[in-house]
Order: structure tokens, then sequence, then C-alpha cells
């Protein structure tokens, strides 16, 4: 059964544990992470820094950094079973069928060579094309991206653009072999809003244009609520709800998703609202809390909650919570309707 | 006029960028701002990073020289270059703070807490004797939410809410009346944010404080502030309360600077139109003639690439330096 679903997912990440271990001891950076991206689809995975976002979506790229390892648990990416794979068989799919853009442009472009010369690198490494017809691909990408004159461009280097042109430099360079699936890494968290709405726009426009599916990493609701058809939100290494765009904004069942909610200024209001935050200090990833992360900042913590991790509660299909209090809900719910 | 704490004519910034004699270069990064604070206010400025937002809060502190342009606090007249007045700023530097927007780089990383906050009372003496001062330090950091034990910790053992909670600390030692924040949660968690802005409300409701609140984020600029202003590219280009800015701008880039802000509502999201402006900022070393805004400006025409924006008061406190502002009301 297993393998009938992994025929039409295109990535399939079950029970993913993975941990740093540091000199000052083991952090647990994912519990039980799994996430299920279709085709074409936008997944959008927020949380505070730490939360374990970026790490869940550089491990499927097999970029985990020492002293990370991968515990458990088994990532499935359009037919390659990530975990099992060797350096030299994942660098034929990196860049390839699954690119990523990182969240600083200003630092994630080679200085010394020409955006010509980076992009060029990825069209010769993963495709037979000679070295003018890369050039013709280079120039074709740049286009696409919105950059004018890309003749002038090509033969420029990164510190003569600016950080917008730079991001859009970066995704030409992620998308020149249309991969199936482009990790996004707060693509717009150095940039200002004007130019966060344009690159925001043209992503959405690419993704139309080549059918590829985006895993959008960000902390901010806004970029998300904008975005992102499926939404993932993420605490101390856990997924603590996962549901549709209309689920975590209009029905949020933890109360982290609620937190998060409630704590961001709205710009409609007329009278003025006192924002309600959610109390105390990110966790410490070395010494987690026993039972639920979120536990300690939660107030409707139960005893339960400071004992043992709650279990999956499941919504519908696509919403679930791991949440001792929608869980008891649920049980008094079942109750009821007996 | 008595109830205005800060006063800012024509203010300007200049700093030197390479060059010799008649071909020195100047990047203008303040350029004629002019508002004022009334006591007891926030004042919020927004703007993209190089707009010159932070450059006229640290001016008006006197952190930097200023070019030109005249600032007057509660009646008297801090600096006029024009008419070459300067005053000693020591005296007014117990009414005046800062908080800065990195709590990682402001704080010094060899000085314990206590230490920090304890500094600007030895500065300024306000302490009679070691139990006064002690009793100062704890007071402040009890206001902003830490303990007593905290006080003999360094900056490298808090996280950065807590951190920024010292920067507060310290900017309220000495008492003050006026504070310049300066993206003072830019660097936090979304979390920590609404946590700190709620710190910063309590505080001036506790204290009568004045706030000048810099920071790129509208809704939380529009959250906390009475009223707003817009800065692009060294001028202010809008000023008005924060309900009349946001609900009815005047000023093609305010309207574009909201439309810009995702909407945390995935339903209003899909419907709303966004207005996305094209191309990016020019450099301030050679700002465009006339309106700077213009090169982006979807209503600009020749007018205004040649004359520069009048500011005026075109209703009861909005202000708008626009010659097209008629058409986009």
């Amino acid at each position: 059964m297993a393998e009938e679903q992994n025929v039409r997912k295109l990535v399939d990440i079950k029970n993913e544990r993975l941990s740093f271990f540091t000199p000052a001891g083991e952090v647990k950076a994912l519990n039980d992470v799994s996430i299920m991206l279709d085709e074409g689809e936008v997944l959008g995975i927020v949380g505070e820094s730490g939360s374990g976002k970026s790490v869940t979506a550089y491990s499927l790229m097999g970029l985990t950094a020492h002293p990370g390892k991968l515990l458990g648990g088994t990532l499935w990416f359009n037919g390659h079973e990530i975990e099992a794979m060797t350096e030299k068989e994942m660098r034929k799919i990196r860049g390839n069928e699954i690119s990523i853009i990182f969240q600083d442009p200003m630092t994630s472009l080679n200085p010394v060579y020409t955006i010509g010369n980076q992009i060029e690198e990825v069209i010769l490494l993963h495709t037979d094309k000679k070295k003018n017809e890369a050039r013709e691909r280079a120039k074709e990408l740049l286009e696409l991206v919105g950059i004018n004159e890309p003749e002038k461009r090509l033969k420029q280097y990164p510190h003569e653009l600016s950080g917008g042109m730079r991001q859009r430099v970066m995704i030409a360079i992620a998308l020149a072999c249309e991969p199936k699936l482009l990790i996004a890494d707060e693509p717009t968290t150095a940039l200002d809003v004007t130019i966060q709405a344009q690159i925001l726009e043209l992503m959405m426009e690419l993704k139309d244009k080549l059918g590829m599916a985006i895993i959008m990493i960000t902390h901010d609701l806004g970029v998300v609520a904008n975005m992102c058809q499926k939404i993932a939100v993420m605490y101390a290494g856990r997924i603590v709800e996962y549901g549709t765009a209309d689920d975590i904004f209009y029905h949020p069942k933890h109360e982290y998703t609620k937190g998060l909610i409630r704590s961001i200024p709205r710009l409609d209001t007329k009278e003025h609202e006192r924002l309600v935050p959610i109390e105390g200090t990110p966790v410490d990833m070395l010494n987690p809390p026993k039972g639920c992360p979120f536990a300690p900042r939660c107030d409707k913590c139960m005893k339960i909650c400071l004992k043992e991790m709650p279990p999956v509660t499941t919504f519908s299909d696509t919403h679930y919570t791991q949440c001792w209090l929608n869980q008891k809900e649920e049980m008094e719910g079942g109750a009821a309707n007996e | 006029m008595s109830d205005r704490l800060v006063q800012i004519e024509h203010l300007r910034q200049y700093f030197p960028a390479g060059g010799y004699g008649k071909r020195k270069k100047y990047v203008q990064a303040v350029d004629d701002v002019s508002f004022y604070i009334e006591r007891g206010e926030t004042l919020g400025l927004v703007g993209e990073s190089g707009c010159g937002k932070t450059t006229t809060g640290r001016t008006i502190l006197r952190l930097y020289e200023p070019t030109g342009g005249k600032f007057t606090y509660d009646g008297n007249v801090i600096f006029d270059v024009e008419n070459k007045v300067a005053v000693d700023m020591l005296p007014y530097r117990k009414k005046m703070q800062i908080v800065f927007q990195d709590p990682y780089a402001s704080l010094d990383p060899r000085m314990t807490v206590g230490d920090i906050v304890g500094e600007a009372i030895d500065v300024h003496k306000l302490a009679a004797n070691k139990q006064e001062r002690y009793d100062i330090i704890i007071e402040m950091l009890r206001r902003v939410g830490l303990n007593s034990e905290h006080a003999n910790r360094y900056p490298h053992e808090f996280s950065g809410g807590q951190r920024q909670r010292v920067g507060i600390a310290r900017a309220l030692a000495v008492n003050p009346e006026f504070i310049v924040c300066d993206e003072p949660i830019s660097a936090l968690d979304v979390s920590i944010q609404a946590q700190v802005i709620n710190m910063f409300e309590d505080l001036q409701e506790e204290m009568g404080l004045t706030y000048l609140f810099i920071a790129h984020d509208l809704s939380v600029v529009k959250h906390i502030s009475n009223r707003i202003g817009v800065m692009y590219l060294g001028r202010l280009v809008e000023l008005a309360d924060s309900y009349e800015l946001t609900t009815r701008s005047l000023h093609p880039y305010t309207k574009s600077l909201i439309s810009a802000i995702p909407i945390a509502d995935p339903k209003v999201a899909r419907e709303s139109k966004r207005i996305v402006l094209e191309g990016d900022v020019p450099s301030p070393l050679n700002p465009p003639s006339g309106c700077r805004f213009r090169t982006r400006c979807p209503y600009a025409d020749e007018r205004c690439a040649a004359e520069v924006p009048e500011w005026r008061e075109v209703s009861s406190g909005h202000y708008v330096a626009c010659h097209h502002y008629e058409q986009c009301r």
C-alpha cells in the first residue's frame, strides 16, 4: 500500500528524525516529521528560528551539515530514496530535479564569478548542452525571471546587482534545469516589502508556467497566506499543526497556531487592539521539556501535557495537530455522539 | 505649540562619499525632513532600507553631526545649523534615549547586564551611592520583565528578546522623556515581537514616554503609532494619522507599500489585487531630479522631473508631497 502512495506523491517524508550532535549534547532538531507534497503544490513551513523548518528542507536535498545525522524515517522524492543515496547520486538530482533558493542573496552567489558563469555551470553540469547553448539558455532564464538587458547582466558580477536582482539570479539558477521541486528558504526575508512583492509574484508566475512544486520556508504568516495551499506549523522540531491555508487561518486547532495568528498586528483595524503575545521564550533545544514542547508557554496546559508527547489528532484528510487538548475534545465529542 | 516635545525643521544629513574638491560626492541620506512629535505621542517612521529613517533618528540625537536644519526640544533649540547653534548634549541625553535595532551588537559582551544599565547612571551621576545605583538597576530590569538575578549575567546568556529588554532597560535608566526606537523588533521572532510591542505600550503609559518608532514593517508601526510618516530616498513623502494613512493614503508610494504587505488572511489575499512597483530604489548618491519617486511612479510626468513636490497639508494633519495626489484619491 505504501508503494501505491509513493507512486502518486512527489515528496513523501515519513517520521523523519534528525539530530545534531554538538559538544554540548544532542539537539533533536527533527522529531517524527512527516510531509507529503503533490506535483505543482505549494507547501508553506512556518515556525520560529530553530524550529527545524530549514533542517527539514535541507535534509530532503541531502544537505544535512555536520554534526547532523539522520536517525530514522524515510525520505521519498520523485522516485528516489534520499536516505539511502550516496553523495555522488545526490549530486545528480541536486540542482536538476530539486533546487533551492537561499535566504540571503548577498552571500549565496559567488562574488568572483560572473552571473553568466554561475548560471551556465548548472546547465553544463546537468545537461549535454554545449558552452554556447548554455549561454543561450542562461539568457533565456534571465529573461524568464524578469531581468532586462540579459546580455549585459551575464557579464556582470553579483556586487553590481541590487538585492532583488540577485534573488532573481538565484531563482534563475534554481530553475535552470526545470526542477520538479523548488525549496525556497526565506527567499524574501532579506528584501524590502516592495521587492518582496515582486519576487513572490515572480515565483507564483513561474510555478504556473513550469508546473513545479514549491516548499516555502518562512516565519511570515502573511507570505504563506498569499502563496501556499498547505501549511505546516513547526515548533521545536515537530509539526504541531498541518492543514490547508483555510484550515490554518480560519480553523486553527493548536494553541501555538492560534497564538501566532493572534500575535500579528493587523493593518485593517480602526480601534487600537492590544496584541496577545505568546508568553515565555522559545524552547532550549538542548534540554527540551519532557512532554509537549509547547506546554511551558501554553496557557491551556494540562497535567498530561508536561508528561507525555500528544499523539496525532486528525480532523480531516488534510488537517491534523499534535495537541492533548484536541485529543481531549475529540474524545469528549466522540462520547457525546455515542 | 508648547505640547510639541520634538520639532524638526528641514533636517538634512549628507554623508561624504569619495571625490575631492568640486567633485566631492555626497550621499543625501536625509533631505529636507520636517515633522513634530507631541508629548506622550508615538510617531512612526516607515520606509525601505536606505530611505533615511534610521539616519533621521540618529541625527536628531546628534549621533551624527547634522548637515542642515533645526531641532527644537521642549521649546529649547538643540541645534540650528543655519544659525550655528549647537548646545551641549550631555544634559539632554538624560531626556532623549535610543533603543537600537540589533540586540546582539548593541550590548558590550564584556559588561554584565547590571553594568550596561548602570553605565548611564554613572555618566549622569544619578545615584548617590552603590546601594542606590543597584536599586535603580533592579527597578529598571523589573520594569522590562527581567529580575535581579539577571543583573550579574552577561549578554550572551540571554535570548534575542531578553537582550532587547536589556537595551530598553538601559535607555530607561536615566528616566528619559523621549526615546528613539530604531527597529527595535526587527531582529526578533514573531511570537516575541508581540511581547516587546506590548511592553513598549505599557512603559509609555507608566512613564509618559514619547516615541519616535522607526521600522520597515508598516503593520507593526500602524499598531503602535498615533501618526505615521513615510520616507522614500531621504525625503518624507506622506505623514498622517495612522488609521488615515493606512486607509486613505494619497501618495502613490504609500499606496504601493501598503498593497505590498502580504496579508495574513488567505481569502483577502486571493481577492486583493497588488500594485507591484517596477524596478529598484535609485541610488541616494545620485537621486532623480524633482520628485525622487518618479522613476517608479505610475503617475509620473514632466512636472515630476522638473519640480520637487511641495510638502503640503491637504487635510487636517495629513501631509503629502506629490504633484498628483488628487488623482490618487
